[in-house]
């Protein structure tokens, strides 16, 4: 009995791995070496170099690596104020038509495809009163349209899921509701409320089919510096921006969810 | 009682004298109606308990008094003030719930300083002060500095009552506080809410529970309810003696209730009757002996009420010696180390009977009389007949005890003969030294061959 559970784990550990592996490990093994690579013609590459990351902070590829960062902190920051908001009002609404209707609003940018979003914003914001064809403000606008979606996903199962005894305990007690909010409520959101803001950050540095559509010479993200020269054939210095923005990335998200570990009460 | 603006050390906010008042409260979810015309009075510095079984509205009561739910109809009346209206927050009073609800990011002392904080109505100075106060009178001193997760359950509840506190609320308003925790930690907690009551002797507390003896231990007053309706409410003595309703009689404390038929009602000296009556038969016929019980309110000879027993006033005897008696079959025998519990079938019905521990105990089968005090023994409405459910409305006066109940006369039963019943309520405990003519000799297999024989008489005397 034990041994063929034993077999049973090693088989299941097994079929894990090869998944592992195959999803996630051979993809990311082949860029972070494909960022050493000079030349690669065979299994592994035929010889090394570090021109590529040299390549890749000294040239301007990297300048888009502010950009993003820059773009990725404001709109997952806006994200998180937004997707809270509706969040928050979601659960305070008690109607069901107003319920569908805010879901409703907050779903659309997942339900269509990014492209659209892009496509969305530049036509609404070409022409007419308000002009924003080729700055930086539609280009964080698509990123935080896109990302609150998941903001408001993350946040409103979170509220869903919190005791209203904490509310009501804070009311009885005399607290009026914004004070409920601040010193209650909020707190104990908080691991969702840094899980989402990490979620949004990362969602908005990979962010491409609609940043595309609205991007400008002057606000051009790492993803789409990626795309360009990958486009112009130069595989090896975009593996190495590549692993760099993923470093970065990682090591935000660890902050974050370092964070989020000491904001975790029970 | 007194109220607290005109006691000069009050430490209560200036909320008024407290009190709760439920003015014809109807509370109904989707239609649904939980609580039904619920009127019930609570003074300043009173407990009164809410008591009933699951699901009967005393949360929703409750609620409707803090304010987390709106009632249909009817107005909630705290301090004298009417708060129907009035969001939670506005209404200043202490509530400890269930589950305790402790903020988890917080430490006891910010949890118990979050009502003071939250309210602003004592300077930030004062605040430490209030806290450790409120910390010391629960017990909790030591642990202020702790997470709420780094205590136990008993402990988790004392600073749920230290948070309330700190507010210094006039009403203090508790659902089922000791309902989490263990039964040894259960009698201490509520020897200390005791305690709290008594060092805040202004605080009405309104505290529901399911559990009779919380109600009798720490209430001054009672309210049963059932089904979304107040059935009865009186002091905790009253309830208990001389229950009005059978779903009192049987929730408040145990009782064996017996279908019987009046035969004769006459005044007694204090302001109540007693009552000859007939136990109902099975079958329907009214053949059983005549015994003597009180009554509360004159009953017409032929009428059927209901006879509430409580098992421990029972005792078990030889015939000959208890006119105040009923003949019945052993059908259980129990032996609980001090105790013994007897389940006997009388005319149909089974009748439980508690004592102390029997050197002879009965066995199944045997032929026994169950004696009892006619002022033990309640005649109470028959839940067949007349209204079932009393009308709530009059059983909620916050009738204050009426003296002829609450003091029971010595007995000395006037309208009958003076049953030496009265003397052998305490047999059963001294059976055991006495040796021959003692009731517990009533219980020996000898006595069962002149049992038999009792009824016959006992029938005789019916016709
Ligand atoms: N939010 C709600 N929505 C619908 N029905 C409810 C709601 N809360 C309570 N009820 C119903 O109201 C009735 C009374 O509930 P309540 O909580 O007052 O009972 P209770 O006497 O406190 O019972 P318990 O001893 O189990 O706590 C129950 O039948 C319950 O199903
Ligand atoms: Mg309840």
């Amino acid at each position: 009995m034990l041994l063929y559970t034993r077999r049973a784990q090693r088989i299941a550990w097994a079929v894990f791995a090869f998944f592992f592996l195959l999803l996630f490990a051979l993809p990311f093994g082949v860029l972070v070496l494909a960022a050493f690579t000079k030349q690669w013609n065979g299994a592994f590459p035929s010889s090394y170099t570090f021109s590529n990351v040299t390549a890749a902070f000294h040239t301007d590829p990297l300048d888009g690596l502010e950009t993003s960062l820059i773009t990725a902190l404001l709109s997952s920051l806006i994200a998180l104020v937004l997707g809270t908001w509706a969040a928050l009002a979601l659960d305070a609404v008690r109607n069901r038509v107003g319920k569908t209707l805010i879901q409703t609003v907050f779903m659309l940018p997942i339900a269509v495809p990014s492209v659209v979003v892009g496509l969305a914003l530049l036509v609404a914001f070409s022409q007419g009163p308000v002009l924003l064809n080729g700055t930086n403000t539609i280009v964080v606008m698509a990123h935080s349209i896109l990302v609150t979606a998941y903001a408001f996903q993350q946040v409103s199962a979170a509220v869903t899921r919190l005791d209203p005894a904490y509310e009501q305990a804070a009311a009885s007690l005399g607290a009026r509701p914004y004070y409920t909010l601040l010193r209650v409520k909020l707190p104990l959101l908080l691991p969702a409320l840094t899980g989402s803001l990490a979620l949004c950050f990362a969602l908005s540095m990979g962010e491409l089919g609609a940043t595309a559509m609205v991007y400008s010479a002057n606000w051009t993200t790492l993803p789409l510096r990626i795309y360009a020269l990958d486009d112009r054939g130069h595989q090896f210095v975009a593996a190495a921006v590549t692993a760099v923005m993923m470093t970065i990335t990682l090591a935000v998200l660890l902050v974050v969810s370092r964070i989020r570990t000491r904001a975790n009460y029970r | 009682m007194a109220a607290t603006d005109a006691d000069p050390t009050a430490r209560r906010t200036g909320r008024g004298s407290g009190g709760i008042r439920f003015d014809d409260v109807t509370v109904a979810y989707n239609g649904n109606v939980v609580l039904d015309s619920f009127t019930l009075d609570v003074a300043p510095g009173e407990v009164v308990a809410l008591l009933g079984p699951s699901g009967s509205g005393k949360t929703t009561a409750l609620r409707a008094v803090a304010g987390f739910v709106r009632p249909a109809s009817g107005r909630v009346h705290v301090g004298g003030r009417d708060v129907t209206d009035l969001p939670p927050y506005k209404r200043g009073l202490g509530m400890v719930v269930q589950q305790y609800a402790l903020f988890p990011h917080m430490r006891v002392e910010q949890n118990v300083a979050f009502g003071l904080k939250a309210q602003k109505i004592v300077a930030k100075s004062e605040i430490p002060a209030r806290v450790a106060e409120a910390l010391r009178m629960t017990g909790m001193a030591q642990y202020a500095k702790r997470y709420p997760r780094e205590l136990s359950g008993g402990q988790q509840q004392r600073v749920a009552i230290a948070r309330a506190l700190a507010i210094q609320p006039s009403v203090l308003l508790l659902d089922e506080p000791l309902s989490a925790l263990d039964a040894q930690l259960r009698s201490g907690m509520l020897a200390e809410l005791a305690r709290l009551h008594r060092e805040l002797p202004d605080v009405s507390i309104l505290y529901v529970t399911h559990d009779q003896i919380e109600a009798l231990t720490l209430a001054d007053r009672i309210a049963v309810m059932n089904e979304a309706r107040l059935v009865e409410v009186g002091t905790a003595r009253d309830l208990y003696k001389r229950p009005g309703t059978e779903f009192a009689a049987g929730f408040v404390g145990n009782s064996n209730l017996l279908p019987v038929t009046v035969a004769e009602c006459v005044a007694h000296g204090d302001g109540s009757f007693r009552a000859t009556v007939r136990i109902a038969t099975e079958s329907g016929a009214t053949t059983g002996e005549l015994v003597t019980a009180t009554c509360t309110e004159n009953a017409a000879a032929g009428e059927t009420r209901t006879l509430c027993l409580r098992p421990h006033f029972l005792g078990l005897a030889a015939a000959e010696h208890h006119d105040n008696a009923f003949s019945g079959t052993v059908t259980e025998v129990q032996w609980r180390g001090s105790a013994h519990r007897i389940f006997a079938d009388v005319h149909g019905h089974e009748v439980r009977l508690d004592t102390n521990e029997l050197r002879n105990p009965p066995a199944i089968g045997d032929e026994v009389w169950l004696h009892f005090s006619a002022e033990d023994a309640v005649l109470i409405p028959a839940s067949g007949t007349g209204s079932p459910s009393p009308d709530p409305v009059s059983a909620a006066e916050p009738a204050p005890a009426n003296p002829a109940s609450t003091e029971p006369a010595p007995a000395k039963p006037a309208s009958t003969k003076p049953a030496p019943a009265k003397d052998a309520v305490p047999i059963p405990a001294t059976a055991t030294g006495s040796p021959s003519p003692d009731p517990v000799s009533a219980a020996e297999p000898a006595l069962a061959e002149t049992a038999p024989a009792e009824p016959a008489p006992a029938e005789d005397a019916a016709r």
